[in-house]
């Protein structure tokens, strides 16, 4: 299918709208996207028609919410190209995936050991382990970044130890749009035997995702970043590891056998799936995958490079910005800071145009520090964004910046 | 009417006179850009109220049964809000805080800098405001 703008746009219906009496322009993606009509379909579908619980039913809706949930894991597999469906964990997020991957790395990690993280880490990939850490003693290297907002791979290598036991890095900068060379970082962790996670939270739907070409251990994503619902995310890891990691919540579901002395634990995916799931937000999350692969991950890929080179040529004419994050290799997010304003401010005016984006420090406070700003003013694209939105954002922010100075 | 409320009305009445949201917000910057600078001495760690977004800064003194304000922000439009709240607040009675509202901010249309939650420290300074009106209210 050609990528067809006007008809990409006219599937998501929050679109056609007017904030503070100007069309509404979303340029606040990484935070979340929104979601076209067959998710939003899928939804109501599943309250009006089969809502159930899953797995444990003896009567016809609840064989049909099982069998649709179910039915989700393989579109995900294929999605990323697992290698079976058992890989592919359900969780409510991004944030959750890596915390239960923590959680049950707590139980692996030794006092005096370590692990390695890096400095434009969201907080999601920073605190579940400090959370762990301060518990057992173990400690956090981090992988320091280059003033253009890139992993120094080079200095992986010195950080690296016999203790070291998980390397958890972020696929693409939620901050600086940085899409990182994961790919040579895990090679170096595997010559090394070192288990790689991946927080791939704002890779899928923008850049193509194979997690058996990457050969990472683990990789987490949420569904809301890729035009799915809010509250449902997944887990990928190496079947190996889900084998051999210890569940790290308890409950329904989870289960082979419970007595009042011992249980015996399902095999995964369930074994970490303890409690219902987001059921609605998993059937769903199928639709906003069918609907990318509609359009083709490559078409949606190409399109919002366009994008992102013509936002950039743009603001580059305005000489109060400056770019945070100037990487060669990213995804389709810009960060700047303006010259004598404050990004709340900018981010307020832009508001009452109607322009949503997100300013701040973007939950990535290390990043600020090592690059000593306070926040940034992040525009982030998607495939329902165009040329002409760039240009009246161009023009707007003009202005306010004139307003401002 | 009260003091407060006098000038709450002053400042309602002013923001009428402009005609479209863009005019209202060069007056604020103007009023953010007018605030006299906070002296180095009160500009401190410990009266700095942080907003996820921007921060605010507020020292109370208490003389001859009045609570003088003085605030700053690193953000512009926050300023200019900071400024209508020293302009209402600054130099009254700690009573007469204490038992005030600031529905004004509703009124002239700048409320969402109140409800975007901890975003830029004002709904925290409205507080701090109130409580230093309650303590030295105890000390009169």
């Amino acid at each position: 299918m050609k990528f067809n703008f006007k008809k990409i746009k006219s599937d998501f219906p929050i679109l056609n709208q007017k904030i503070n009496g100007n069309p509404l322009i979303y340029f606040d993606n990484a935070a979340t996207t929104h979601k076209p009509n067959s998710v939003i379909k899928k939804i109501t579908e599943y309250y009006t028609k089969i809502n159930s619980n899953v797995h444990r039913g003896a009567h016809t809706l609840s064989y049909l919410a099982t069998k649709e949930m179910e039915s989700v894991r393989k579109e995900v597999k294929n999605f990323i190209n697992a290698k079976t469906e058992k890989e592919i964990i359900f969780t409510s997020g991004t944030t959750e995936s890596i915390n239960l991957v923590a959680s049950c790395f707590e139980k692996i990690i030794k006092k005096g050991e370590e692990i390695i993280i890096s400095e434009m880490e969201h907080h999601s990939n920073i605190v579940p382990w400090q959370l762990i850490s301060n518990n057992k003693k173990f400690k956090i290297k981090y992988l320091k970044i280059n003033i253009k907002g890139e992993l120094e791979i080079k200095n992986l290598k010195k950080l690296i130890t016999k203790k070291t036991k998980i390397i958890a890095l972020s696929h693409v900068s939620n901050t600086l749009g940085t899409i990182n060379n994961i790919e040579k970082i895990i090679s170096i962790a595997k010559k090394n035997k070192i288990p790689v996670l991946v927080d791939g939270a704002q890779a899928p739907g923008h850049i193509k995702i194979n997690v058996q070409k990457l050969d990472c251990d683990f990789y987490c994503f949420s569904g809301h970043k890729m035009l799915g619902p809010t509250g449902v995310g997944v887990l990928y890891g190496k079947q190996k590891w889900l084998e051999k990691l210890s569940p790290y919540k308890g409950g329904g579901e989870m289960i082979k056998n419970v007595s009042l002395e011992k249980v015996s634990f399902a095999e995964p995916p369930h074994k970490f799936e303890a409690g219902t799931p987001n059921i609605c937000g998993i059937i769903a999350l199928k639709e906003a995958i069918k609907y990318i692969n509609k359009i083709k991950i490559e078409e949606i890929n190409k399109y919002e490079k366009k994008l992102l080179v013509y936002a950039y040529d743009k603001l580059s004419k305005i000489k109060e910005i400056k770019f945070v994050g100037t990487s060669k290799n990213k995804a389709p997010i810009i960060s700047f800071t303006v010259e004598k304003c404050h990004h709340y401010d900018i981010g307020q005016m832009l508001d009452n145009f109607g322009i949503a984006v997100r300013t701040g420090h973007h939950c990535t406070q290390p990043i600020m520090q090592s690059m000593n700003i306070n926040g940034t003013i992040r525009i982030s694209f998607s495939l329902y964004n165009n040329k002409q939105e760039i240009n009246f954002f161009y023009k707007k922010i003009k202005e306010i910046i004139k307003m401002l100075k | 009417m009260n003091n407060i409320e006098k000038i709450q009305t002053n400042i309602i009445n002013e923001f009428n006179m402009f005609n479209d949201w863009k005019e209202k917000y060069e007056y604020l910057i103007e009023l953010g850009k007018e605030l006299k600078k906070l002296p180095r001495e009160k500009k401190k760690e410990e009266n700095l109220i942080e907003g996820c977004q921007s921060n605010v800064w507020l020292a109370a003194e208490y003389n001859n049964g009045v609570v003088n304000f003085f605030a700053d922000s690193d953000a512009i439009i926050t300023k200019g809000l900071v400024s209508l709240l020293l302009r209402i607040f600054s130099g009254q009675r700690p009573l007469d805080i204490l038992n005030a509202n600031y529905n004004f901010i509703d009124t002239i249309g700048f409320k969402k800098h109140l409800s975007i939650n901890r975003a830029n420290g004002l709904e925290s300074m409205l507080n701090e405001i109130k409580k230093y009106a309650v303590i030295f209210n105890k000390n009169i």
